[in-house]
């Protein structure tokens, strides 16, 4: 491919409205190849939807998508956005759990025909993810139900990244490293430079400034439906990117005296790991911040379910914020207020029936509370963006009369502004007395628990309270080989 | 007014078309017969109809928590209840409770069944219940194999009468479908099905007791089977083995035509009378018409898919 200055894709005016809602309005981007072009914003900003528009799966109700100067805005759908080279990684995973990677690999790869498809399927994939992630361990003959969320989501990216006979130029990955770890992810982005410095053409949309700083070419920033920046990346730090979004960048509060809450009083939770060996148990005493580190999948999700079993089996209180929003937390046929509501519906009770005016109450406050942009909360929970959906998570636990919190990676696909404003309230939940333990895949995230235990296939194997903690630290204990 | 509110407001009532195409019905048989009849056929389609709702509401809730729940142990259940149901009353008005609450204990224990079957055998529920029912036909061919035995003249009395022309029946389940739909949209044990029939791994992690809600919801749909059974033999003059067996497909029917939909998860109770109208004036219609039995099986099959088809297009704001 010869590497040439006309643009791939040229979006000129682009708009796109959901009912009331104005997702995008007159957006301008081009595509080049051989850069890497990043795109950040709050949640809401309209990210993900330009991108399905690029991607052909929404179609745009006004503006002109330009690709070798023709406009193919009328008549574009997934087919021809994939014949002009375009593919695309959501935010929500396409893989079909019920196949296996290699036949999830044909779906996409009509070139794989005739006998022995499912062999070079599986040859094809296997390679791909060699390229990108080596020492993967994924084998093509799993099915993809079976695998953990970072490996699917592995699987889905180089399956972008593999194809037959067929033309690629542009690769979209939306939040691609949300649920991998830090070691996966980087694997990924040094792919993702290799495969700019080839001529391609990647669109890389991540809320984790650095990896955007530290990969891409040129930065978009969105806000509300519009780019209102575009630079060089080395134009960005830190601070102007945040800024460009419209979040005040606060400095660290690194210097908060650390107090542990181990006193006298006995634990709110003391749990076993199930694969654990030793008597190492993940415990919690009321009001302490509790955090669950190590790569991603080593186990810290399981002990979060196995212990929200156990309570609920003994009838004790306890509320969850899940992560994989799709699979485990959203009702999708219901509105955000009912979404809210199901964790207190016995507190929400006048009689024997539930309070209609109790629960538009709670959902009003909540949406207050979060900022849950949205003009009602009556509207389907769907019709909200990503990162809202996972503020009405957060508000169904906290509004719950929970006294115990378990966070199962919250912040996947939540933007740095949002973030902030659940970290305040965690930290004000808790200074009330309620107690959280928080699986978190960002290492930055850790600094706001009071204690920390970090896992490695299955178990516990550091437990560090915050004046101990260091990155080093956690990484070493992540990666430690089995001393014999 | 504007269109789309219009549009979106009727979207939110599924059950209005059920009630639609029952009055069509309606109107069309009364228009061939020029209006005669209007009131005894009105009549009689609310009688029939009570019955095909009290056992629709069990099977809404067994439908609503999701894909693959589904009770066919319904005609078998009823024939059986019937059977024990007379039995126990032995034609005495005294006895009459007596015999009631041995219906409602039957109920219980086949729910509680179906619900063994399905939780700790593993069965699929489609399967776990179609055997039940074998089990249960056959108990009541067992039991019922006596003559026939005629219900108590107060339960004869209460089964078949009228007032002003609407059967006391019709009342007593218009009722009942009113505590139903609070029941399910208004209660922990409605929204916790609602909930599971969406996703059930969602609704254990928000805290939902999900096979106390399935075990609820298999008991419900049975014991409401037991008193449609005992009912039915009331207003038919005694207990036959074969009483049940219209049950199974109309059960099924009047809930989905009903505007709940079969993936679980949504469901509306006011559907379940429309659809059970719509089903009974149906098939009186083409009796009007004077179609043979035969044309008649036909056009009530494709009618049914023609309106499940014609129901089920709903689409979410943003199906992102």
């Amino acid at each position: 491919m010869t590497v040439t200055q006309a643009a791939l894709v040229d979006l000129k005016g682009v708009g796109k409205r959901f009912g009331a809602v104005r997702a995008l309005n007159d957006v301008d981007l081009t595509f080049r190849p051989g850069e890497c072009l990043g795109l950040i914003g709050h949640n809401g900003a309209g990210k993900s939807t330009l991108m399905h528009i690029l991607a052909g799966t929404l179609s745009a109700d006004s503006g002109t998508v330009l690709m070798g100067g023709a406009d193919v805005r009328n008549g574009y759908s997934v087919q021809v956005a994939r014949q002009h080279g375009i593919r695309c990684v959501f935010q929500e995973l396409s893989l079909c759990p019920n196949l296996t990677v290699a036949e999830n690999t044909r779906l996409t790869c009509p070139g794989l025909r005739d006998f022995g498809w499912r062999r070079k399927a599986g040859a094809l994939i296997v390679a791909t993810l060699d390229s990108i992630f080596p020492d993967h361990r994924i084998s093509p003959g799993e099915v993809v139900a079976d695998l953990p969320i970072a490996q699917r989501q592995m699987v889905e990216i180089a399956r972008a990244f593999t194809c037959v006979d067929e033309h690629l130029a542009l690769v979209i990955l939306d939040e691609p490293t949300s649920s991998l770890d830090a070691r996966v992810a980087g694997q990924l982005l040094h792919h993702v430079r290799r495969y700019v410095e080839s001529g391609g053409c990647v669109v890389l949309i991540s809320h984790i400034l650095g990896e955007m700083l530290a990969t891409c070419d040129r930065i978009a920033v969105m806000s509300d439906g519009c780019v209102v920046e575009v630079r060089g990346a080395s134009a960005f730090t830190h601070a102007s990117l945040v800024e460009c979004m419209g979040t005040v960048s606060k400095p660290q509060d690194q210097d908060r005296v650390f107090v542990s809450r181990r006193d006298g009083q006995p634990p709110v939770v003391e749990q076993l790991p199930a694969r654990q060996q030793n008597g190492q148990a993940v415990a919690a005493w009321p009001g302490e911040i509790v955090g669950l580190a190590g790569l991603a999948g080593q186990g810290q999700s399981q002990l979060l379910v196995q212990l929200l079993r156990e309570r609920i089996a003994s009838g004790k209180r306890v509320a969850m914020v899940a992560g994989d929003r799709q699979t485990d937390g959203v009702f999708s046929l219901w509105s955000i207020a009912e979404n809210i509501s199901i964790s207190s519906l016995a507190a929400l009770r006048h009689g024997l029936l539930i309070d209609p005016q109790a629960e538009q109450a709670m959902a009003a406050k909540w949406q207050q509370r979060m900022n849950i942009r949205t003009p009602d909360m009556n509207n389907p929970i769907l019709s909200l963006s990503g990162g809202n959906q996972q503020k009405a998570l957060f508000a169904r636990a906290l509004a719950s009369d929970s006294e115990l919190i378990l966070m199962d990676d919250p912040m996947r696909g939540v933007d740095v502004g949002t973030k902030r404003e659940v970290y305040a309230i965690i930290k004000e939940e808790a200074a009330r007395g309620r107690t959280f333990i928080w699986y978190s895949t960002e290492l930055e995230e850790l600094n706001h628990c009071d204690h920390i235990y970090v896992f490695r296939n299955g178990q516990a194997v550091a437990d560090l309270p915050r004046n101990e903690l260091s990155e080093a630290q956690i990484l070493r204990s992540s990666f430690q080989e089995e001393v014999a | 007014m504007n269109l789309p509110i219009a549009l979106n407001r009727i979207r939110s009532k599924p059950w209005l078309w059920s009630f639609l195409a029952a009055l069509l019905v309606w109107l069309a048989t009364l228009g061939f017969t020029g209006g005669e009849g209007a009131a005894a056929l009105t009549s009689s389609a609310l009688s029939f109809s009570a019955f095909f709702v009290i056992v629709g509401v069990g099977q809404m809730f067994v439908i609503t928590t999701g894909p693959g729940n589904i009770d066919l142990s319904i005609p078998a259940n009823i024939a059986l209840s019937a059977a024990v149901g007379m039995k126990l009353m032995d034609s005495q008005n005294s006895l009459i409770a007596l015999g009631l609450a041995g219906v409602l204990g039957i109920g219980v224990l086949v729910g509680c069944a179906n619900y063994g079957l399905i939780r700790l055998l593993r069965i699929p529920p489609i399967i776990a219940t179609l055997s039940a029912s074998f089990l249960l036909q056959s108990m009541a061919i067992a039991y019922g194999r006596s003559v026939r035995i005629a219900p108590p003249e107060l339960f004869y009395q209460f089964s078949t009468g009228r007032w002003l022309g609407i059967p006391y029946l019709a009342l007593a389940v218009a009722l009942f479908t009113v505590l139903a739909g609070y029941l399910l949209t208004r209660t922990r044990y409605g929204r916790w099905t609602l909930a599971i029939g969406q996703n059930m791994r969602a609704a254990e992690l928000a805290g939902v007791r999900v096979e106390r809600v399935r075990w609820a919801t298999y008991v419900l749909s049975a014991v409401f089977a037991s008193v449609c059974g005992v009912l039915l033999a009331g207003f038919s003059g005694g207990a036959s083995l074969s009483m049940g067996e219209e049950y199974l497909l109309a059960s099924i029917a009047v809930v989905v035509i009903g505007g709940t939909s079969v993936a679980g998860g949504f469901s509306n109770v006011p559907g379940l009378w429309g659809a059970a109208l719509f089903l009974y004036l149906l098939v009186s219609m083409l009796n009007t018409f004077g179609a043979s039995a035969g044309v008649r099986l036909i056009l009530t099959g494709v009618i049914i898919i023609a309106v499940i088809a014609a129901v089920s297009g709903r689409k979410t704001l943003r199906s992102l």
